[in-house]
């Protein structure tokens, strides 16, 4: 664990910015550009996924464990989140036997 | 440091091959590799204690939730084609405009140290503890109210309703 950590020394935090940026504007294109409400989530825990990692990295650069908790709360919030998500496409599923977004547009059955 | 440069190139293939699979099982399957790489980035930065809770949390609770309740929708007639060509093209230059604009403001910041870990046992479960138990008391009891209030109402909302209404 010890000279597996010493690798990570000489990364600069520009790079680690730059990989959360491109994950997270991933995480935007599959929202907008898929239809399937099931993989439109799936993008949004990308861009969750993305924040936390830049999280840590911030908690790490300064020294400062109080980004790493942050980081364990967003993750029992995204829990929750999915948890609810998804029993709302199972609702919308059993009531229009689709999970197209289109179907959703008129805001009524 | 090269292992660094690795690993994201393959949570950025990854992460494109979620977003740009046909099937979506095949999306779920990409996520659970992508989150595997993330969990590799936390072990890289010493943050066992996140590692740990990512691949637990992340790999073994959401990502068979999101399995479960694709196998619970018989989704093998319904092409999932993704939207027209027009707004394909429109989203990815949206998206595209996104990551300019935060690279472009991330030049202005002008940072390049390097990140190094000061304090090796940083993200270690005992240091986390002190700091979750502590600090964070009050934000942690109100997560547990927030879990159950979510559980409660994932069960009340997958629900099959009554006929009568």
């Amino acid at each position: 664990m010890e000279q597996l950590t010493q690798t990570i020394q000489s990364v600069p935090l520009n790079h680690y910015i730059l990989f959360s940026s491109i994950i997270f504007a991933i995480g935007v294109i599959g929202v907008l550009i898929r239809r399937n409400a099931i993989v439109i989530f799936m993008s949004i825990e990308l861009m969750l996924n993305a924040v936390n990692l830049l999280l840590a990295v911030f908690s790490v650069y300064h020294g400062d464990p109080a980004g790493q908790v942050f980081v364990f709360f967003v993750m029992a919030l995204a829990a929750a989140e999915v948890a609810v998500g998804l029993a709302i496409i199972v609702m919308v599923y059993r009531n229009t036997h689709s999970i197209d977004i289109n179907v959703l547009n008129r805001l009524k059955w | 440091m090269s292992l660094f440069y690795f690993v994201a190139l393959l949570s950025i293939f990854f992460a494109l091959m979620v977003i740009f699979a046909k099937n979506p099982v095949h999306s779920v399957l990409y996520l659970i590799i992508t989150f595997f790489t993330f969990t590799i980035h936390y072990i890289l930065l010493n943050a066992q204690f996140l590692a740990v809770v990512n691949f637990i949390v992340y790999m073994g609770a959401i990502l068979v939730l999101f399995l479960h309740v694709l196998m619970y929708m018989n989704l093998n007639n319904e092409g999932s084609e993704m939207k027209s060509m027009l707004m394909k093209v429109s989203g990815l230059i949206a998206g595209m405009c996104l990551l300019v604009t935060l690279v472009g403001s991330m030049k202005t910041l002008a940072v390049s140290d390097p990140v190094n870990l000061q304090d090796a046992d940083l993200g270690l479960v005992k240091n986390l503890g002190k700091v979750l138990f502590s600090e964070f008391l009050l934000p942690f009891e109100v997560s547990s109210i927030l879990l159950l209030s979510a559980m409660v109402g994932a069960v009340l909302l997958a629900k099959k309703e009554p006929k009568s209404i």
